[in-house]
Parts: structure tokens; C-alpha cells; sequence
């Protein structure tokens, strides 16, 4: 009998029951949940009369709306203070734990859900939003959902899905100097489109990925969903045990080596049966730049923009409207495109090393006159951490802007926003069409050391020229 | 038990390109808020405002649709439940397409709201014959497994799972999740992490 792979295994280890239609019901280990997508879910329960069923198994933040600048209470936004007072009503009604801006531990739900150790090997995790994938760094089946189905979750601690099909993704060989996580998942989602991984969840393996550390893993796993697939893992190894040993909520003394064991046991068989395999030489990815309104449409920093006489029929439209919007021409080269706008954090890359690859750029020279900078730690811990480490001196003295924790210039629902047609380099997920809070705001996604580079040059640029 | 839905009939409009993502749907800064009340109006508002006018959901011929024709991936994205519901306030009740992202599928199949796919060809002739003739009747039958237009019948897919929960009434799934009882907690104590592997 062929092997199994980590989703089936804990698939089927989380399985309550079978539902007609081939769907299963399944049982959600920990469930984290915000200020934007569970305020309704909350008034659904009520509506129904229904407790919250597992209310330790649900763990709150408040990270979308919070200012980066000024987080007194009450926020100025009238709007934002509804949402966040809701999230705190609700969560002490109902018994959840809440990390709020006062409890230090604050922070974007996908970097404080590992750095507390609530994220573990083998758990299933959902949450009200799509860059859930992240969490499938540690080996857990990860993913995002809708607010009726986080509704689902309050009441039952399950939800009721049908059981992806599993890609398995080698990165092989070695990345060269000045190629980072990023450019190793924007270089899978060009490969396979944006489309490519609807139906899937994407096991990602091979050499690169065994060499990574975990941050670098978060970032991998957490555009999964920009590539079509809900759910993307790593199998846990000595890394991910590594990482975990000693956090708050990770068991410690005699448990500690059980679970250690159990971990163990959930990865992918040798001979795990997967419905499709990709191999991709980590030696050809480069600092990678997107240039047009999708994730996909990315290429080399020095590479030239597609043309459209190049493209697929069923894909010149989807071209002809990117350029169209962005304002770029095919042939161009991308390097040496001006920008307005820096912005280094979100669930992507607002992490510690993050912040110290960037440093290590800002380093190098001074912001480039006109250029906005905003610097965004993924969470308060992360915060403390870089100030241990003299990082947000390092910013401030390159002339970069440096902020307290949250989403921010992501997606824009907090204060930090594009204005007008300004282009913005930036080291988030998504260069969506007014996704940086401007309806006209474009977007050019890369890495956190290419976003400090872009800064001081004002300009898009090879990074490694300043390494 | 919520409604069985066998089939969704109206007018449709189209809405052609692939990749829509639900930030352009609904725009982020319409999340602010704590019901899903008054979303509908905001429905594209940037992608309308830039087309000056010119946008399906702007064009008189097709107001009152009750079916959206779609291209490929559409829904792509944030999962922000904000975006059907959205697209429900404005008055549809089922979508038409090349494909759909996974999260948007299950947002609409959990708010009753069809999700079908046509082979590229089929799309090609359905967005053609509804623009020339917006006025005529669009049936998405999920007994069929069709969509029927006026120059005639089409085979659509919808995953099983969803077709039953749709067809059955069960697709609002909280009550077919409690029916499962104590199987929950029997469930949950099999896992060694739910009790911090002491033991």
C-alpha cells in the first residue's frame, strides 16, 4: 500500500464523520479570528441561541483596522472603534482568549498564531481569512473561510469541506545570494499560474524548503492562496521542533517529547501517493518583482516585461487590462521603474528576519528623496525583538518611517494608504487592482530587502547590487 | 432547514474577465463595519467609478439580474464573505462561469448562491446571447445539471458535495454540523494535542 501524505493524515485524523456528497465533517484544532469577518458570525449565534462550543479553541486579535501611528482608545476612526469594541465584547462574553493592544502580545493573527506556539504540527487551523495558508508552515492543514463558516466554527467546532487534492512542490538545489522566500513562492505562483492551485493543497518539499527557517517557510506557505490553493504545508522537522521548543502555548517537561513524537508521525510517508508533482531548480529563481494586478504576473528583477504577442489567446486580455492599468509598457524593463511608495510588514513579511534582511539593505544608504516609507512590524513581539536589536534606529537613520504592529498599507482598512496613481513597492501579497487603499494605487510586490532597495534608489532594483 | 434550491431563473448580466478578484468586489474599506447591511450599492464601486459609466452593473439592460455571468477564477483572493453577500443585496442568486476561487465557492454555497461552471465554449456562446438579448430568461438547474438560455441547453458542473447541500436545504451547514453530537467531543479527545499531550 502506498504511503500517505500529511493532509491525509490528518485529514482523516480530524474527520467526525462523512457527509453525503463525498464532503466530510471535520474538526477544527484551533480557530483564530479578528476584528473583520467575525462580528456577524457572533450576531448569527445569537440569532440562533448558540454558545460557542470549544471557546479555548478560538484565540482573538485585533489586526486589519488598528493605526500603525496612534493607537489611543477611542481609535479616531468611529467605524474601526465599532468593530474592535465588538471584538472585545464578544470575546469576554463568550469566554475567548483576546490579545489586544494593551496585552503586548498583540499582532497580524498569522505571526502571533505561530510565535505564541498555538500553531503546531498535525492541527487543523481555520480562520477568517484567506493568508491562513501561512500557518501550514508547521506541518498543520491551514486555511481560510467566510464568515458564515467561522459562524460554523463558533458553534460546532467544525466545518464541512470536501478533501483537496495534494501538490507536491520540490524546490531543488540551492537559492543564489539575494534570493529570498519570496522569490521562491512568487516564482511557483508565476509558474503555475494563479489559477493553478484551485482544488489543491500544495505540499511544498525538496532541498531549499528543508534548508529554510521557519520564518522563511511562513512566508512560502503564506501565498499559497495566491496561487488558487486554500491550503499550502511543509512536513515538520527538527526546524519546526526547533522553533516551538519553549513557546508559551507548547507543551514543556514529559510532554513535550510526545508531542515531539506525534509531530513526528504526521508528516508525509516516503511513499506518499500525491495527484501531481512539480519540480522547480531553485538556482534559476532571481529577485522577483511583480508588474502587472496579479500575484502571477511576476518576472525577474532583470528581466523585461512580457509581450503580449507572447501570451497564451486565452490570456492577452488579462495582459492588455494589467498594462493598461499599471501604466507600463511591454519590453520595459522592470528595474528602474520609479516609486512613490515603500512599505515593509504584512503576514508575508513583517517578521523578524524581515526586518533584519531589510535593515541590512537600509543599511547600505539613505531613503531617495519624495519616496513615503512605512515600516510595520507583524507584531508587538516583534517589535520588542527588533528594538533588542537596534533595528528601528537602523530605519529611522536611513530615513525610513517605523510604526507599531498590524496589517497597515497591506489592505489599507487602517489609516495607511496609497493616494491617487502612486506606485508603491512593497513587500505584501496582493498587487490587486486598489488593494494598498487608493481605487487607482498600483502595486509592485517583491521582497522585504528589494522593498528597502527600491527605497534608497527610488527606484525598483536588483538588491543585490547593494548587498 | 434552510430553502432546497433546484434552479435559479432570470435575467442575467455578464461580466466578462478573468482573475476578479473580491478586493475589486468589494472594496477593503467597506468591511468596516458589523453587518453585511447596505453592501450591495458598493458592489465594483472602484472598478464602475473608472469605467465611467460603462460597467455591466451600471447598464440599464441589465438591471435586475438575477444570475451573473462570469469568466474565469472569479472571487480570487481575500475571503471576505462581504463579497457575495454583496453581490446577494444587489439581487443575485446564482453565478455562471469559467471557474471559481475555493473560498468564494464556499462563502456562496453557505448563503444558498449557486456556483456553476460551463467549458469555455459554452461561456463564449452564453455571455454572446445574453448580451444580444438581455431581456430573455437564464434557468441554472441543478436537477439538470444545465443552463438553459434561449438558444438552448448547456451541461454545467457543480462539485457533488455542494449540489446535494444546495438541493437538500442543508447548505446553511450548522444544523447538519450539530447533528453530529457527542461525535464531536469523541473526536476532539482522540487528538492528542486537545489535551496538551498529557498523555
Amino acid at each position: 500500500m502506498a504511503g500517505r501524505s500529511l493532509l491525509d493524515k490528518v485529514w482523516d485524523a480530524h474527520s467526525v464523520r462523512e457527509l453525503p456528497g463525498g464532503q466530510t465533517q471535520l474538526f477544527i484544532g484551533l480557530h483564530l479570528i479578528h476584528e473583520v469577518t467575525s462580528p456577524q458570525a457572533f450576531a448569527m449565534l445569537r440569532e440562533m441561541g448558540l454558545p460557542v462550543r470549544f471557546p479555548e479553541r478560538t484565540v482573538a486579535t485585533v489586526d486589519h483596522i488598528i493605526p500603525t501611528h496612534d493607537q489611543k482608545r477611542p481609535l479616531a476612526d468611529a467605524l474601526a472603534e465599532q468593530m474592535m469594541a465588538a471584538l472585545e465584547k464578544n470575546t469576554e462574553q463568550a469566554g475567548i482568549r483576546f490579545y489586544g493592544t494593551s496585552s503586548g502580545k498583540q499582532g497580524i493573527v498569522h505571526v502571533i498564531g505561530p510565535e505564541l506556539g498555538l500553531t503546531q504540527p498535525g492541527m487543523t487551523i481555520a480562520c477568517g481569512d484567506s493568508h491562513t495558508s501561512t500557518h501550514g508552515a508547521f506541518g498543520a492543514v491551514a486555511f481560510g473561510i467566510g464568515t458564515s463558516q467561522v459562524r460554523d466554527v463558533l458553534a460546532t467546532q467544525c466545518l464541512t469541506l470536501a478533501r483537496p487534492r495534494v501538490r507536491r512542490i520540490d524546490v531543488t538545489g540551492k537559492l543564489a545570494a539575494g534570493v529570498f522566500a519570496k522569490d521562491v513562492i512568487l516564482a511557483i505562483i508565476r509558474r503555475l499560474g494563479v489559477k493553478g492551485g484551485v482544488g489543491y493543497a500544495y505540499e511544498y518539499a525538496g532541498p531549499v524548503l528543508e534548508a529554510m527557517s521557519m520564518e522563511e517557510r511562513l512566508t512560502v506557505c503564506n501565498m499559497s492562496i495566491e496561487g488558487g490553493a486554500r491550503c499550502g504545508y511543509a512536513n515538520p522537522d527538527d526546524t519546526t521542533f526547533e522553533y516551538l521548543r519553549g513557546r508559551e502555548f507548547v507543551p514543556a517537561g514529559d510532554s513535550w517529547g510526545r508531542a515531539v513524537a506525534w509531530w513526528r508521525q504526521q508528516a508525509s510517508d516516503a511513499d506518499a501517493r500525491y495527484d501531481d508533482r512539480v519540480e522547480l531548480p531553485g538556482a534559476e529563481i532571481a529577485p522577483s518583482v511583480t508588474w502587472g494586478i496579479n500575484p502571477g504576473q511576476n518576472i525577474g528583477v532583470d528581466e523585461k516585461l512580457p509581450r503580449i504577442a507572447d501570451a497564451a489567446d486565452a490570456d492577452r486580455a488579462s495582459l492588455e487590462e494589467a498594462y493598461g492599468y499599471m501604466g507600463l509598457e511591454p519590453g520595459q524593463s522592470i528595474a528602474g521603474t520609479p516609486i512613490d511608495v515603500a512599505f515593509i510588514g504584512s503576514c508575508t513579511n513583517g517578521r523578524i528576519s524581515d526586518l533584519r534582511e531589510a535593515a541590512r539593505v537600509a543599511r547600505s544608504g539613505r531613503v531617495a528623496p519624495g519616496v513615503r516609507t512605512l515600516v510595520v512590524p507583524g507584531s508587538q513581539a516583534v517589535a520588542r525583538q527588533a528594538e533588542q536589536e537596534g533595528l528601528p534606529e537602523v530605519f529611522r537613520a536611513a530615513g525610513f518611517d517605523w510604526r507599531e504592529a498590524g496589517c497597515s498599507m497591506c489592505l489599507a482598512m487602517n489609516p495607511d494608504k496609497l493616494v491617487g496613481r502612486e506606485i508603491c513597492a512593497s513587500s505584501s501579497n496582493r498587487n490587486f487592482k486598489g488593494r494598498q487603499g487608493s481605487p487607482t494605487g498600483r502595486t509592485l510586490l517583491m521582497s522585504p530587502a528589494m522593498v528597502a532597495a527600491a527605497a534608497i534608489r527610488g527606484e525598483v532594483t536588483d538588491v543585490r547590487e547593494l548587498l | 432547514m434552510a430553502d432546497r434550491i433546484e434552479r435559479v431563473e432570470g435575467r442575467a448580466c455578464v461580466l466578462r474577465g478573468d482573475d476578479i478578484d473580491t478586493d475589486r468586489i468589494i472594496p477593503a474599506r467597506y468591511l468596516r463595519c458589523v453587518t453585511f447591511d447596505g453592501l450591495g450599492e458598493h458592489a465594483f464601486e472602484d472598478d464602475r467609478e473608472q469605467a465611467k459609466g460603462d460597467h455591466p452593473f451600471d447598464a440599464e439592460r441589465f438591471d435586475g439580474a438575477a444570475v451573473l455571468v462570469v469568466g474565469r477564477n472569479f472571487g480570487c483572493g481575500s475571503s471576505r464573505e462581504h463579497a457575495p453577500q454583496a453581490l446577494l443585496r444587489r439581487g443575485y442568486r446564482a453565478f455562471v462561469g469559467g471557474s471559481f476561487a475555493e473560498i468564494f465557492f464556499g462563502n456562496c454555497t453557505a448563503l444558498g448562491l449557486p456556483c456553476v461552471t460551463l467549458q469555455p465554449d459554452d461561456l463564449a456562446t452564453l455571455m454572446d446571447s445574453v448580451e444580444a438579448d438581455p431581456e430573455q430568461m437564464v434557468v441554472v438547474d441543478l436537477s439538470q445539471s444545465t443552463v438553459r438560455h434561449r438558444a438552448g441547453s448547456l451541461p454545467a458542473s457543480i462539485p457533488e458535495g455542494a449540489r446535494d447541500q444546495l438541493r437538500e436545504g442543508t447548505w446553511n451547514a450548522t444544523a447538519v454540523l450539530l447533528a453530529a453530537g457527542d461525535a464531536i467531543e469523541r473526536c476532539a479527545g482522540s487528538l492528542p494535542y486537545v489535551s496538551g499531550f498529557q498523555r
